[in-house]
């Protein structure tokens, strides 16, 4: 129990009146990989905005907790500043602020007292973007502004990295990259993954190959319905998701 | 207004102290030719100032308050109430220690003698009417450059100023340039030599401390061939329940190939109406930048103009405007272009807050004998919530078909998914908020000083707090 980072029990959410998730339960511990898989509208991508604390999104039944705290106590700073990560599918772009300055500031936000010095910040920065294949340019760029589907998630991994959350939602973060960014990507989750929980949400099996879950479970209609090893990934990619549904 | 909206209006305002009123001269409250004549003999000027005065004097009272901008406000305004001149120290010292410890006291606090050590070329510091400090760095004065207060400029270089005064704002070309015309008091004077180029940029900051307090400034820079200067100004003051007036007359005259740049930071306490007239004149090949930012008074209008007068010359009018909880902020730019291949670019951004309301209001001309000319204009307005306003009113006169000329506006929304991304890397919705605001202003806050950059920024991020329900 010590372990347990998420523990989400009987969760039912709703969007503007209309449910989305409809009674999902799932517990994620250090250490372990869960991948979500599932159509486009089963609510996956809910989940991950629902769990960082989307204000769109509303919980009107079951709980989500993170470390034992239920997650409706805590502002969506908070919950950044515990050390949840959420890669976003699509990241709002913020015209003038430039990346190096938004991942400074993000850096002293979220790490507080334990935030590096200027100099150990510009080392671990340094070292991160060339693992991600990042040129430095980046940093004088405004955040997500013009950027490019493969930059953009990039951008969202490099975060993950100086954040270095204990869970890290990671929302359809293979799409639109090509095979070189999804390798330095992978790289970059599984760097992150032996002391976090990770929760991937996709509904290709391309990334599992780079990144092998230890879970993986299949969302249908707000539900999961099955829950697997990553071989359960191999046999969704070959047989859909029809024989799964009741 | 009262003062707690006028706190309210701008956020935590760290300017809104004030000293003890310790006037040496102080003329009773309200305007008459007796006045106008007071200040004159009271300065020693010359008999043609006494005349430009009185008849400026004239045309303000003969002239209607403008039927246009925020009529509303401006018929607020109780001119009997207002005190047209106060002297607050013996003289102007070139040494802060011979500043009285009051009034130094305040400078201090608004970190003026700091920024002089670390990056300026000059400074003058203007106290309600009149320079209580100045001085200019060694170099740039062997080097011919002239840096005074006007008071001092108008003693030492009268012809200078008798041929350039008036020269690009006639005492008739508003109620306002004429009210200034007639009251003037401070302001800045400065010439720089043909082919100087001054690198530091030198500042004037203009504060007012006693209430109900007119303040009438007026500045002229004369920029002669082929040199350039960057002058900055900022000016605060405290926050009362009764309004302050403050209405400067600024004129640049840049000769052949010569460029100026003035950048303003107004962070006036939201009790002063801050009207005032901008206008500078380009001649062959020369360059006026106006970088204008607005963040505090009540009403603000002020519409910095460019003439371009010889060919090529260029104009650029850079200007932020913020609008919080009973402000109005009326602002805008205007470009003629008098003469062939000259080009303009105009970039305006707004934001309002809390039901404060921004306004741009600009003026494109090309002349028929104006061929070859390039001109573009982008307004961008952000509103923080739906209490706010934003309008725009532009005005195109083109007489020449050869123009080429670029408009682009758009108003925007914060969004919540830019608010949801950047709280989930760890920032408040005060902080999240911002960070948006100053990217937003980023493209005019890299034309500054960085120092004033800093600042900029730093008010901005306080404007946030308390904003958020």
């Amino acid at each position: 129990m010590g372990d347990e980072v998420l523990s989400i029990d009987d969760l039912y959410v709703s969007v503007e009146g209309t449910e989305i998730i409809k009674g999902l339960s799932l517990t994620i511990n250090i250490g372990e990989i869960h991948a979500i898989m599932g159509r486009n509208g089963a609510g996956k991508s809910t989940l991950a905005n629902v769990i960082m604390g989307h204000p769109a999104y509303e919980i009107t039944s079951g709980s989500v907790k993170f470390k034992g705290t239920p997650l409706e106590e805590m502002e969506v700073f908070e919950r950044a500043r515990a050390g949840m990560f959420l890669s976003f599918q699509y990241p709002s772009s913020i015209p003038g602020v430039q990346v190096g300055t938004f991942l400074r500031k993000s850096v002293s936000a979220v790490r507080g007292d334990t935030a590096p010095s200027a100099r150990d910040f510009r080392k671990e920065l340094k070292s991160h973007m060339e693992a991600l294949n990042m040129d430095r340019s980046f940093l004088s760029r405004y955040v997500n502004d013009g950027f490019s589907g493969g930059e953009k998630k990039r951008l969202e991994i490099l975060q993950m990295l100086l954040l270095n959350p204990t869970l890290a939602l990671l929302d359809e973060t293979d799409s639109g990259l090509d095979i070189d960014a999804l390798r330095v990507v992978s790289d970059g989750i599984n760097s992150v993954a032996p002391n976090a929980g990770c929760l991937l949400i996709t509904h290709y099996q391309r990334l599992l190959e780079h990144v092998k879950p230890d879970f993986v479970h299949v969302m249908i209609d707000g539900r999961i319905v099955k829950t697997g090893d990553a071989t359960l990934a191999g046999k969704l990619e070959a047989k859909g998701y029809d024989w799964l549904e009741a | 207004m009262s003062g707690e909206t006028a706190r309210e209006a701008v956020g935590d305002y760290r300017y809104g102290f004030h000293d003890p009123e310790n006037a040496t001269i102080r003329f009773d409250k309200g305007l008459s030719e007796q006045v106008v004549r007071d200040i004159s003999e009271l300065k020693n000027e010359p008999e043609w100032m006494t005349e430009i005065r009185v008849k400026a004097y004239n045309r303000f009272m003969e002239m209607p308050m403008p039927k246009w901008g925020n009529c509303n406000m401006l018929d607020q305004i109780d001119f009997d109430s207002i005190t047209y001149f106060l002297r607050s120290s013996k003289g102007t010292e070139n040494d802060w220690d011979d500043v009285p410890d009051d009034i130094k006291n305040t400078f201090n606090r608004l970190g003026i003698p700091e920024a002089e050590q670390k990056w300026l070329g000059g400074v003058t510091a203007q106290y309600e009417s009149e320079a209580v400090y100045h001085s200019i760095r060694d170099d740039l004065e062997e080097q011919g450059v002239i840096f005074l207060d006007m008071d001092s400029g108008l003693r030492e270089y009268p012809e200078i100023v008798k041929k350039y005064f008036c020269s690009v704002v006639p005492a008739s070309d508003n109620k306002f340039s004429a009210l200034n015309t007639a009251v003037w008091s401070g302001g800045s004077f400065l010439y720089i030599p043909k082919g100087v180029h001054v690198e530091m940029p030198v500042q004037a900051y203009f504060r007012i401390n006693a209430k109900n307090m007119g303040q009438f400034e007026r500045t002229m820079i004369i920029a002669d061939e082929g040199s350039s200067i960057h002058y900055v100004e900022g000016c605060t003051a405290p926050t009362y329940s009764t309004e302050s007036l403050h209405s400067a007359v600024v004129e640049l005259i840049a000769m052949d190939g010569a460029k100026i740049r003035y950048s303003t930071v107004q962070n006036w306490s939201a009790n002063v109406y801050n009207l005032v007239t901008k206008r500078g004149v380009a001649h062959a090949n020369a360059t006026i930048e106006w970088v204008d930012g607005n963040i505090g008074s009540k009403l603000t209008m002020k519409y910095p103009s460019v003439l371009l007068k010889g060919e090529g010359a260029h104009a650029e009018v850079i200007s932020v405007a913020y609008a919080g909880k009973g402000q109005h902020q009326d602002a805008g730019a205007k470009v003629h272009h008098l003469a062939p291949n000259t080009t303009s670019n105009i970039l305006s951004k707004s934001i309002s807050k809390n039901g404060g309301r921004s306004s741009y209001r600009g003026m494109l001309q090309v002349t028929p004998k104006a061929s070859g000319c390039r001109s573009k204009i982008v307004c961008d307005a952000l509103m923080l919530d739906a209490d706010s306003q934003s309008d725009t009113y532009p005005t195109m006169e083109v007489g020449n078909a050869s123009a080429d000329l670029e408009h682009e506006a758009s108003v925007s929304k914060v969004s919540n998914d830019q608010l949801f991304y950047l709280m989930s890397r760890g920032h408040s919705e005060v902080e999240a908020m911002g960070l948006i605001v100053n990217g937003f202003f980023e493209p005019f806050t890299r034309e500054l000083p960085m120092e004033y950059a800093v600042e900029l920024n730093r008010l901005l991020e306080l404007e946030m707090e308390g904003a958020i329900g």
